[in-house]
């Protein structure tokens, strides 16, 4: 791509906001914001790490921003660094003990899945600070830096697009390291990996933390954007189910796959609320369960994936078996 | 010792009971397959609207709604394997969590287009006995003794029959099931019928105590894949064990605290006890 | 009884039989004897139906075999005692002869055929009630026999019965073989150690690298020069 097309790209973006309205852009910054959670997630997933609890992360990056902000006034600014920091701290006190012990597979999704849980019912639990399942409102105080809330959504916008096009980036850091090899060696055979040096706990934990850390900011936006935090859609196990749906869907193995299971779902959802109407309530979920269904039979590596991730991925483990000598 | 405590444990146990069933069906179900069904509760809750629909909505008379359900559920989880699992038995077992993850959603969901978010009963109240200064809910205690009943009956069926025999067997040796004139198949269609089976049985006891809403899968589901993991995957003696050492852990929780505290408080202590014993605390 | 021709089979792309023909008589007993790696353990496992086979025929007592599942075959009285015994650990020995009799037509007959085993290896009975993990060696392969014998097979294939057992134990085995071929039972067996079973054997075949190199009566290849000096040390 060269320079000339990928400014042009970049203006067009920026200027979307001016020409689409209010309604489009609602759904595009959602888009936006669940493409960059969903790249977050893939980051780990599509190395076989498949966690189901990532609605714990989300769920705390919402909330501690919001709760820090309505009992004691601190800006997002801090409060939400504080919240990824909080949720890189669930992450290691979760996945270290995983790692080290080897809990894989069937176990790590349950313990995840366990995880997501336990923030959803300690949200619930302190109902008194957090509204527990009706949710919480942040303070509004109308257009404020200080408490980043912008009624005008082109702010909020332009944070999305950011947000997402860091996430791409933080793919593409991956892919191009020697992590990402060491990944996929530990994905294959992680016996094999660490016979040949592989330093396992440490890159599956490297790169849990970095998708916790994502997830957690993209928590953090998504509350601030829709002032309002419910326990059901930003925690827990349908949060998390979720999440690993779209991304599926997407396809987790392609940069951008995340990202069209984002607009794919979205694209349903308001499909089927437009078609269905509000009688329907539960119909676009109904779809969802079936598609992964059908996606998990028929299309493991999802839409995206027909069209890209097999081959490179072929490739760099080839390349990886090449490289090292065989395990005595 | 304190009279509200002693009653705390024995609704623990009674609690147990139930929970310890759908253990059972779940550790059945991925001993012999190797698949955990995620979407196992919301069978559950499936068979409780069955409860609630045939009994409430048409009519029928209970014992005989369930029944229905109990076979309803059971040609659900039939349904389930050959719809769902048999087609990717061979993929990762991330993608089979997956799949079932699908049939969660799709079952919640297709629950609430069916009957809507409301919370239904059934309507049956069953007496609260008083011994001494205790009082047990009649309900709870009948559902604890059929759940144990339910799992002796598991337990002979399992012991006594070939079926059974070649159910155990499966789970230990899968690939010379065939030179015992055992078709895999069949057998994974009878143990996925068990499965749904039981957690039809478990639909019914828990629709004689508590509402029923598309999501309560979402409040036990976790609890029973937490006991299944605790107990060992796979184990049934260790599952049913843990049922009973987890709902005490609820039960007197609960009385010292929230609810949901005590619920935060097994799943952490489920989290820490992966880390001490990652197979499962009765892990050979 | 037992009759192979041309037979071709593999795992996927690698291919572990070439052009197999053999064939098997009522009440005789013949050896399959060959190297390590040769195929032999794939043979049986062709025979029995868990791997399919890509060319040749197959008939047993007239009925073809091919595209049969496993467990059909079994009904049609072929029993595979698989090679390490795979014994089912953690259930009794009686469980395992249980399952055994597992199709309809030996279920029937469960009380009598777990009698005749009992009778037949008496050691088992004493051990009825154990864990089929906890028994020896060569118990192990008493049960495995025993189990393989409660579907009342007409052909029973062994899959190298001698492997991981100490020299004494492998002479029981032997023998044990001579006792069941002396009951009426048809044989085929598989095995690396050639002497012994050449004693044993009415007939073998040489399977060297997937496919039949030599055949004859146990005599003539007890004689035969190539087998002395590679396979008997001689």
């Amino acid at each position: 791509m060269s320079a000339r097309i990928a400014l042009l790209g970049i203006a067009a973006l920026v200027a979307l906001p001016l020409v689409t309205p209010g309604y489009f852009l609602h759904l595009l910054i959602q888009a936006l914001l669940w493409g960059f959670i969903y790249t977050a997630w893939a980051l780990m997933g599509r190395f076989g790490f498949v966690s189901l609890g990532h609605g714990a992360f989300m769920g705390v990056g919402a909330y501690v921003p919001a709760l820090l902000w309505n009992y004691e006034g601190l800006t997002p600014w801090i409060g939400i660094p504080l919240a990824v920091a909080l949720s890189v701290l669930l992450a290691v006190v979760v996945g270290y003990p995983c790692f080290r012990l080897r809990v894989v597979g069937h176990y790590f999704a349950l313990v995840t899945l366990a995880l997501g849980q336990v923030v959803l019912l300690t949200i619930v639990a302190a109902r008194d600070i957090t509204g527990g399942s009706l949710g919480m409102t942040q303070k509004a105080v109308g257009h404020s830096w200080y408490a980043l809330q912008f009624p005008e959504k082109g702010y909020f916008y332009i944070i999305a697009l950011l947000l997402w096009l860091g996430g791409l980036l933080v793919w593409r850091w991956i892919d191009t390291g020697i992590g990402r090899e060491a990944l996929e060696a530990i994905s294959e055979d992680e016996e094999a990996a660490a016979a040949i040096g592989i330093d396992v706990t440490r890159e599956k934990l490297r790169v849990t933390l970095i998708s916790a850390a994502l997830t957690g900011l993209g928590g953090a936006f998504f509350g601030q954007y829709l002032m309002y935090l419910n326990p059901e859609t930003v925690s827990g196990i349908g949060v998390s189910l979720q999440i690993v749906f779209a991304a599926i869907a997407g396809g987790m193995y392609a940069m951008l796959g995340p990202t069209v299971g984002a607009f794919f779902t979205l694209a349903l959802t308001e499909g089927l609320r437009v078609w269905f109407g509000a009688n329907f309530v539960g119909a676009a979920n109904t779809i969802y369960g079936v598609l992964l269904i059908l996606f998990v039979i028929f299309m493991p590596r999802g839409i995206a994936g027909l069209i890209e991730a097999g081959w490179r991925r072929n490739r760099a483990v080839t390349a990886m078996r090449q490289r090292s000598t065989p395990a005595a | 010792m304190d009279i509200f405590l002693l009653e705390a444990v024995i609704n623990g146990l009674l609690l147990g009971g139930v929970l310890a069933l759908l253990a059972l069906g779940l550790n059945l179900i991925f001993g012999v397959i190797d698949v955990v069904w995620i979407a196992y509760a919301d069978l559950v809750m499936c068979g409780m609207y069955a409860v609630f629909w045939l009994y409430s909505g048409l009519g029928w008379p209970l014992p005989l709604a369930f029944l229905a359900a109990i076979a309803i559920v059971a040609v659900l989880g039939v349904l389930v394997h050959v719809l769902i699992i048999a087609p990717i038995l061979g993929s990762a077992p991330i993608n089979q969590l997956l799949a079932t993850g699908g049939l969660l959603y799709f079952l919640q969901s297709f629950a609430t287009l069916v009957f809507g978010t409301d919370f239904r009963n059934i309507g049956v109240r069953l007496p609260i006995i008083e011994v001494g200064d205790l009082f047990i809910s009649f309900a709870r205690l009948i559902a604890f003794v059929v759940a144990l009943i339910g799992a002796v009956a598991l337990y002979f069926f399992l012991r006594r029959t070939y079926i059974g025999t070649a159910i155990r067997a499966i789970a230990q040796d899968r690939d010379i099931m065939g030179l015992m004139g055992v078709d895999q198949r069949r057998i994974y269609l009878v143990t996925s019928a068990i499965g749904g089976a039981l957690a039809g049985l478990g639909a019914c006891l828990l629709a004689l105590q508590y509402d029923v809403h598309p999501f309560i899968g979402n409040t036990f589901g976790p609890l029973i894949f937490m006991v299944c993991v605790l107990g060992g995957l796979g184990n049934m003696i260790g599952g049913f064990v843990a049922s009973f050492i987890v709902s005490q852990i609820i039960s007197i929780g609960g009385y010292y605290s929230s609810v949901e505290l005590s619920y935060v408080m097994a799943f952490t202590l489920f989290i820490v006890l992966m880390f001490i014993r990652p197979r499962g605390i009765l892990a050979p | 009884m037992l009759s192979l021709a041309g037979v071709c089979a593999g795992y996927g792309s690698l291919r572990a039989l070439f052009d197999v023909s053999l064939d098997v008589k009522e009440r005789e007993a013949v050896g399959v004897i060959g190297p390590n790696g040769a195929g032999k353990t794939t043979l049986m496992r062709v025979i029995s139906g868990l791997i399919p086979l890509s060319q040749g025929e197959m008939t047993f007592d007239g009925v073809s075999l091919p595209g049969l599942p496993a467990h059909r075959i079994v009904t049609h009285g072929i029993a595979h005692i698989p090679e390490n015994r795979r014994l089912f650990p953690r259930l009794t020995v009686e469980e395992n002869l249980r399952i055994g009799a597992f199709i309809p037509q030996a279920r029937r007959h469960f009380a009598d055929r777990l009698a005749w085993v009992y009778d037949f290896f008496p050691r088992l009975k004493e051990r009825r009630s154990q864990p089929a993990g906890t028994l020896s060696g060569g118990e192990q392969q008493m049960c495995a026999i025993g189990r393989a014998l409660m579907s009342r097979p007409r052909l029973l294939l062994m899959d190298e019965p001698s492997a991981g057992l100490a020299p004494l134990l492998v002479r029981q085995v032997f023998e044990l073989v001579g006792r069941i071929r002396a009951e009426g039972f048809t044989v085929l067996i598989v095995e690396q150690n050639v002497q012994q079973i050449l004693d044993v054997v009415d007939r073998a075949y040489l399977l060297e690298v997937g496919s039949i190199k030599l055949s004859g009566t146990s005599a003539q290849l007890k004689h035969n020069e190539l087998i002395r000096k590679a396979y008997m040390g001689l």
